[in-house]
């Protein structure tokens, strides 16, 4: 198939899937297409979508591709489902923020941060799926360690965890005395760390923006 | 009381005391790297009190953070052994482990509001016949108060509190005011108009029994998501009807 044959094929594998279509999953379906061949009509897809005005687009999210309606629709979106305004409750934003810095963490490791019980917190946002069980710390108890999950980057509108804002950036408002003043470098490494080695971290398949970075992957 | 009533606030679903401590600092204008904690332990406490009146279900978290406090105030009292030391081992402030904690919290605090700042899947961007990710609030309690925080509205009712007459020996039996009675009567209010003032609620005649209730009240519906409560630029405090969904 040509470029433009196959275009329409991975725009309709986009459409039916109920979650991201990975590119290796495309690439699978697919058989006997060439990797840069998908990879480019891949890009021309997204960049038609991008190029109309349309309702809908294609965002590259946890570890796939997505037709998402565009975020100024969303109060039409609303009207359709007769929805209200869907948020999450602060308590559930920041512990998820923290689970996702510091996975895998434990729930004590949290309400330390919290300074506050987040047993209820915490069972929610298992419930929601936004975070889950990991595995269990190698310390006294075997403490049950938390992460993120596939759905947190979903929601999140994030590729992978590599994508999370980083830390350093916020708080680069007037932190820096307190380093000097207060941390000593420990935290600083602790979180870069953090970052690279969460357990759910979606290996990135194929991102569209890097033809043949990966073509010897046949 | 020793009946514990379904409509027992529990504060601890709003706000830990480090939001408190967080809270404290900025509205007095402190700075974080050098608390005077003095000031803040006695403004803090002055808010357990101000808790304990409302007959909050005080979490154990922030009686802990109240004995850290003193403590800290404690050992401040101690010769320091020179400027400048600090870092050294036997001289380290003791306010330091505190201020460490303020700031990790304060960062997933900002990570949190990035992370809201996002576009969010089922907020704001939807897939196909998606079965919505962030539904099923009701489970979770969603804080109306977005521009206000429980504390900014125990201030408010801090200054009611104080504008009673006193001498406020009053005989509060649980029936003569009904945190039920007082949800109802606001949102019969609100029925009426689109924003009542947070003042308002509070006639002159008031007992003090009858304040605490109506403060309790407030922040049911709040937790129900049954009102918004909002500050306008000059400090007024106004409840509302949730917004429709337009």
């Amino acid at each position: 198939m040509d470029k433009n044959a196959l275009k329409p094929v991975i725009e309709a594998l986009i459409f039916a899937a109920d979650h991201p279509v990975s590119f290796e999953r495309i690439l699978g379906v697919l058989e006997g297409e060439s990797r840069d061949d998908i990879k480019g009509a891949l890009k021309e897809l997204i960049e038609d979508y991008r190029g109309a005005q349309r309702g809908v687009y294609i965002e590259e999210v946890s570890g796939g591709y997505q037709m998402r309606t565009q975020s100024e629709y969303s109060s039409w979106i609303k009207r359709l489902f007769k929805i209200g305004m869907q948020k999450i409750s602060k308590a559930s934003l920041e512990t998820l923020a923290m689970i996702a810095y510091k996975q895998p963490i434990t729930r004590a490791e949290l309400e330390g941060i919290r300074g506050v019980d987040s047993s209820g917190v915490l069972a929610t946002l298992l419930e929601r799926r936004l975070a889950k069980i990991v595995g269990r710390k190698d310390e006294p108890g075997r403490p049950i360690v938390y992460g993120t999950t596939k759905e947190f980057l979903e929601v999140f509108s994030l590729k992978d965890l590599s994508h999370l804002p980083t830390l350093k950036d916020i708080e680069s408002l007037e932190e820096k005395e307190i380093e000097e003043r207060y941390l000593t470098g420990e935290n600083e490494g602790a979180n870069t760390e953090d970052n690279s080695r969460g357990r759910d971290n979606i290996k990135k398949e194929g991102g569209g923006d890097d033809p043949g970075g990966e073509g010897q992957g046949q | 009381m020793t009946e514990r009533s379904p409509l027992d606030v529990k504060l601890d679903i709003f706000e830990g005391p480090l939001d408190l401590l967080l809270h404290l600092i900025r509205k007095n204008k402190v700075d974080i790297y050098d608390i005077p904690i003095y000031f803040i332990t006695e403004k803090y406490l002055e808010y357990i009190d101000m808790m304990k009146t409302m007959n909050l279900d005080l979490a154990g978290e922030f009686i802990l953070m109240a004995a850290t406090l003193i403590h800290i105030k404690s050992r401040m009292l101690l010769p320091i052994p020179e400027e400048g030391v600090l870092e050294e081992e036997e001289g380290v402030d003791p306010r330091s482990e505190l201020v460490r904690r303020l700031l990790e919290y304060e960062r997933y605090r900002l990570a949190a509001e990035e992370l809201n700042g996002r576009i969010l899947l089922g907020r704001d961007v939807f897939t196909r016949g998606m079965t919505l990710p962030l539904e099923g609030i009701s489970e979770d309690y969603e804080i109306a108060l977005t521009d206000l925080s429980i504390f900014d509205l125990m201030e408010a009712f801090g200054e009611i509190i104080k504008k009673l007459p006193k001498p406020y020996q009053i005989d509060l039996t649980v029936d003569r005011f009904r945190v039920t009675d007082k949800m109802n009567h606001l949102l019969e209010a609100l029925s009426r108009e689109i924003s009542i003032t947070f003042s308002d609620l509070f006639p002159e005649t008031s007992t003090r029994g009858e304040v605490i209730v109506t403060f309790l009240a407030v922040l049911e519906l709040c937790k129900l998501l049954m009102i918004k409560v909002n500050q306008t630029e000059d400090g007024v405090i106004r409840i509302y009807r949730p917004q429709e969904v337009h």
